[in-house]
């Protein structure tokens, strides 16, 4: 363990020499600030020449007490803050705890309001996706690709503004269904979009799936064993990379995800390529999704009657879904009052950057950049 | 026709004329180094707006648009911006070789400006021992990396200046066997020999398969050498911040940014010239007409084209490919490079000998 005081003298002067004292040992600081990083994380690695000896994450300092503020807050309301913790699946998240309300309220949702979640959370994911794919292969060295996703994500994001009236953080699922029914143009804008998926989407192969220089980076690095990434925890690419069958839509199926017709993806190899091979098969998956119900949105109400102060009954709910990164999982403690006792939750990046000490050591500082792109980190989800 | 072999002849005679012999070469001197310099900064302007509007273009967008037509006064705002800036030192730094290091970058680029025929009969220098020249020169500017990376008192400095030593040191190999091989064919180490033998015919197609074997090395060699993408090493983004000029700021980072560029400038020149003819015109055996028709281009215009080309290319590598790892890189050219052009060189020798190029 580092003390505080011994980082803060590691980036002082002489500490070139110093901290080469006999143990051949370089300790750098990456982050909080650092480009490959994509947020406030901090690494605190020893290094020896270029090989890692070991990383030591150092969390908090995007701790926004999430978790606190929800208890605080309404039924209603508590949703929306989740939108901040992974920004990337927003949507996402907001349905984890609308599903977790909804469990305590047994509540019925009606089936246009369950489809139209699932479309959002498909497109969501695809949009997650392609953002990681830009900046992973910016992170690698290769700038091009990041214009590229950005060419289709903007497309989702402009569909997300009309519908939901944000890009971003969306903020579109109330306890019941959704806050207010899609845009006349929805369908038709999906449509052009997998169109246009479906035209770009052999560039990505092209540009960087099929690159030499690419694969080198790729194979073999931060190989995470199927045995290793169920005792980390790891969920989402992660897991499946390592050939971990943990696909929440197929294992637990929430909403309409069981009448759905998908695969859920899976490689054998375990390093860097394998999890990168999954998260491109899963947009393809996602797609799928999107193509067989966009033609078929339920006619019907968008939202369940709910009261308008909402009261869990005393007891302890927990639900969970599959977001861009894995499974999150939130845990509402009530005591039946119109606020939450106790929330929790159980994100995926947590458990995800705690296997990247274990994959990195002794791989070289440039393949740190890899195995941190394709654990697809966002650090407000670690954090909270 | 325009020619600039006119235009330094007439001058010649005309100081000759007016002043004695001395004086002829004080003000010559003069005049070339004004020249050196002015080259210097309009090919760095130039060549940084090309790289955005190439960069730019590849990535679906405008690049720089505002300032000045299609953003052409671009750069020079952003170099007014750099030398308003304040220069930094680091606490803890070793400010003699700190300060330092950028000029030591900076003069070996400009050393490297001396021996390039720019036209026909335009060449500040014809040493007989051009390319050896441009070798050994080429390889101090690794010195004011080195030096950088050590006084910035940084560890991302440090890593990325002993990246950027291995790397440079490794790729001269290939990179001057490759030279080597023209070399051979021609039988002379000055430049201006090299173009005149390449008179009816560019080596790169003179030299059958061997030569655009070296030719080809020699790319890959100098993108390397230049610390350009993918063999950016020394810089990494995302792995070492900014590497070897992390601690840089104002004028010193713009000179190692200028000095990169001219870096580039000067080995596709180099390139260029030993197997792309230089500024002789593209001419095809028999075609008489043809022949005539590419004499009427100025030469100088036939060495910028080609070194432009030449010049897109690295930056066509740049914007497609990511970054190799510090083993990899050294595999490529130790198990990889370093082999094939040795056997290249072997193969071109025998070549030369039994007379079998064109």
């Amino acid at each position: 363990m580092y003390t505080e005081t011994q980082i803060i003298k590691s980036g002082a002067p002489a500490s070139i020499a110093g901290a080469l004292d006999g143990t051949g040992e370089l300790v750098i600081n990456v982050g909080p600030q650092h480009p490959a990083t994509h947020g406030v994380l901090h690494l605190v690695i020893t290094l020896n020449g270029e090989t890692i000896r070991k990383i030591e994450p150092h969390l908090g300092y995007i701790h926004r007490s999430i978790e606190k503020m929800c208890e605080s807050l309404s039924y209603r309301q508590f949703i929306y803050v989740t939108s901040r913790m992974d920004y990337l699946s927003s949507h996402i998240n907001n349905h984890a705890c609308a599903l977790t309300v909804e469990k305590g309220l047994q509540l019925e949702i009606p089936p246009r309001a369950q489809v139209i979640r699932v479309l959002m959370d498909e497109l969501t994911r695809v949009a997650s996706h392609e953002l990681w794919w830009g900046a992973m292969a910016m992170d690698l060295g290769a700038f091009t690709p990041f214009f590229y996703a950005f060419r289709e994500r903007e497309t989702i994001t402009d569909i997300m503004e009309e519908t939901c009236g944000a890009r971003l953080t969306m903020n579109y699922i109330c306890p019941g269904g959704v806050n207010y029914d899609i845009h006349p143009n929805f369908q038709r804008r999906v449509k052009d979009f997998i169109q246009l998926f479906k035209s770009k989407i052999h560039e990505y192969d092209e540009l960087v799936t099929g690159n030499i220089i690419f694969q080198n980076r790729m194979k073999g690095v931060g190989t995470l064993s199927r045995e290793d990434a169920i005792s980390f925890g790891c969920t989402g690419p992660v897991a499946r990379g390592s050939g971990v069958s943990s696909d929440i839509r197929k294992l637990f199926p929430y909403e309409i995800y069981d009448k759905l017709n998908f695969e859920e993806i899976t490689e054998t190899a375990g390093d860097s390529f394998a999890r990168y091979m999954v998260r491109i098969r899963e947009m393809h998956q996602s797609i799928s999704i999107i193509e067989q119900l966009i033609d078929n949105i339920p006619e019907g109400d968008f939202q369940a009657k709910t009261k308008a102060v909402l009261k869990l009954p005393k007891g302890e709910f927990y639900s969970r879904v599959e977001t861009a990164r894995g499974e999150l999982g939130v845990y509402i403690v009530s005591e039946g009052g119109t606020t939450p006792y106790r929330i929790k939750f159980r994100s995926p990046g947590f458990s995800n950057l705690s296997a990247l000490d274990h994959m990195a050591r002794g791989s070289k500082l440039g393949d740190l950049v890899a195995m941190m792109g394709t654990l697809d980190l966002v650090i407000p989800d670690i954090d909270r | 026709m325009f020619s600039l072999e006119g235009l330094t002849n007439s001058l010649q005679q005309w100081l000759a004329a007016n002043f004695s012999a001395g004086w002829v070469l004080v003000i010559e001197s003069i005049i070339v180094i004004l020249l050196a310099i002015a080259l210097f900064a309009v090919l760095g302007l130039i060549l940084v707006l090309m790289e955005r509007k190439v960069a730019a273009h590849m990535q679906i967008r405008l690049g720089p648009n505002r300032v000045g037509p299609q953003g052409m006064f671009q750069t020079t705002a952003d170099t007014l911006k750099l030398i308003m800036k304040e220069g930094l030192t680091p606490d803890g730094a070793d400010k003699f070789l700190f300060n330092l290091a950028p000029f030591v970058v900076m003069i070996v680029a400009m050393l490297l400006l001396a021996p390039i025929a720019f036209a026909k009969n335009f060449q500040i220098w014809d040493i007989n021992i051009g390319v050896l020249f441009v070798s050994a020169v080429s390889s101090i500017s690794v010195i004011g990396i080195l030096m950088a990376g050590y006084s910035s008192n940084n560890k991302y400095s440090l890593l990325g200046a002993m990246r950027s030593g291995a790397q440079i040191v490794s790729y001269e190999l290939s990179a001057g066997l490759s030279i080597i091989s023209i070399v051979v064919l021609t039988g002379s180490l000055q430049l201006s020999d090299i173009v005149a033998s390449q008179q009816n015919g560019w080596w790169l197609f003179k030299g059958h398969i061997p030569a655009l074997i070296a030719f080809v090395i020699f790319i890959i060699a100098v993108t390397a050498e230049t610390n350009r993408a993918p063999f950016d090493m020394a810089e990494a983004e995302s792995e070492l911040t900014a590497g070897f000029h992390t601690e840089y700021s104002g004028m010193k980072f713009a000179l190692f940014f200028l000095a990169e560029y001219i870096n580039i400038f000067i080995v596709c020149a180099i390139g260029a010239t030993l197997f792309l003819g230089g500024w002789m015109p593209l001419h095809f055996g028999n075609l008489q007409g043809f022949n005539h028709l590419m004499d009427y281009i100025p030469s100088s215009i036939w060495f910028f084209g080609k070194v432009f080309f030449l010049i897109f290319l690295i930056m066509w590598f740049r914007w497609t490919f990511p970054r190799l790892r510090i083993d990899q890189l050294l595999n490529l050219e130790w198990k990889y490079l370093l082999p094939i052009s040795m056997l290249n060189l072997l193969v071109i020798t025998i070549m030369a000998i039994m007379g079998w190029h064109f």
